[in-house]
């Protein structure tokens, strides 16, 4: 597995991952922080905590690695995710992609993102004032609250 | 056969455990390991809702054939940020 992935309890530091993507046949690099919001729903968050099914993440972030870099023509992209407990306003992800042209880089940087909430078994769960909660995509989530509509099979994003 | 199956996250914490076993016939498909799992943790998920299930840390059809000593997971819906109404380019 490449060292182009890290899952790790410890702090993320971008420039270790923007370094990664740094080489003389790139004119960019886009570097992504997913960083621990304070509020959810209107309330208070306290803090955070990321659970990983870690064989299965590494696996399916070398997936996504491996698709951009065949879509988006390039060769740089390096991904580090938190786990465990993450205070507020701390980094839980850093996506850094490097590419000869500036488009590649960007466009690759946000399909990164978006299909790693869709497909990598990560989990988080919000503690606030009150209460806890696991987050989900909203076109993943299952509303189970009393007032939740039965859900169909996933039909696709809007 | 006996299969191990591993919880995650909301399931585990529904399940109150991180691994069960569950004896079942050879030619198992995942549904009727879903079925099985369900019936012994009813409170892993309301019966509308899906589970989807992990096998050999590939996600599964239902259909999909079991054997002894596969790695099975169930896989709660994944984290975070909000849903992208964007389309790929």
């Amino acid at each position: 597995m490449s060292e182009m992935i890290v899952i790790t309890r410890e702090e993320l530091n971008p420039d270790d991952f923007t370094c990664l993507v740094r080489r003389d046949e790139n004119g960019a690099v886009v570097t992504f922080l997913g960083t621990t919001r304070d509020t959810f729903e209107g309330k208070r968050v306290i803090r955070l905590e990321y659970e990983a099914y870690e064989e299965m993440a590494y696996r399916k972030l070398e997936e996504i690695r491996q698709e951009l870099k065949a879509e988006f023509g390039l060769e740089d992209v390096a991904i580090g995710h938190r786990i465990g407990v993450v205070d507020i306003g701390e980094i839980s992800l850093v996506v850094a992609v490097g590419s000869p042209h500036r488009s590649e880089a960007f466009y690759a940087c946000h399909e990164a993102v978006n299909r790693l909430k869709h497909s990598v078994p990560i989990w988080k769960k919000e503690f606030y004032e009150g209460g806890e909660h696991w987050v989900a995509c909203e076109d993943h989530e299952f509303n189970e609250g009393a007032e939740a509509a039965p859900q169909a099979a996933p039909a696709g994003n809007d | 056969m006996e299969l191990s199956v591993r919880f995650f996250a909301l399931y585990r914490e529904r399940a109150g455990c991180n691994l069960a076993k569950v004896t079942l016939p050879e030619g198992t498909t995942v549904a009727d390991l879903v079925a099985a799992v369900r019936d012994r943790f009813p409170q892993l998920a309301p019966p509308d809702v899906k589970i989807v299930v992990a096998v050999n840390e590939e996600y599964a059809e239902l259909e999909t054939s079991l054997q002894a000593g596969d790695e099975i997971c169930f896989i709660p819906p994944v984290s975070g940020g909000q849903a992208n109404p964007d389309t790929s380019p």
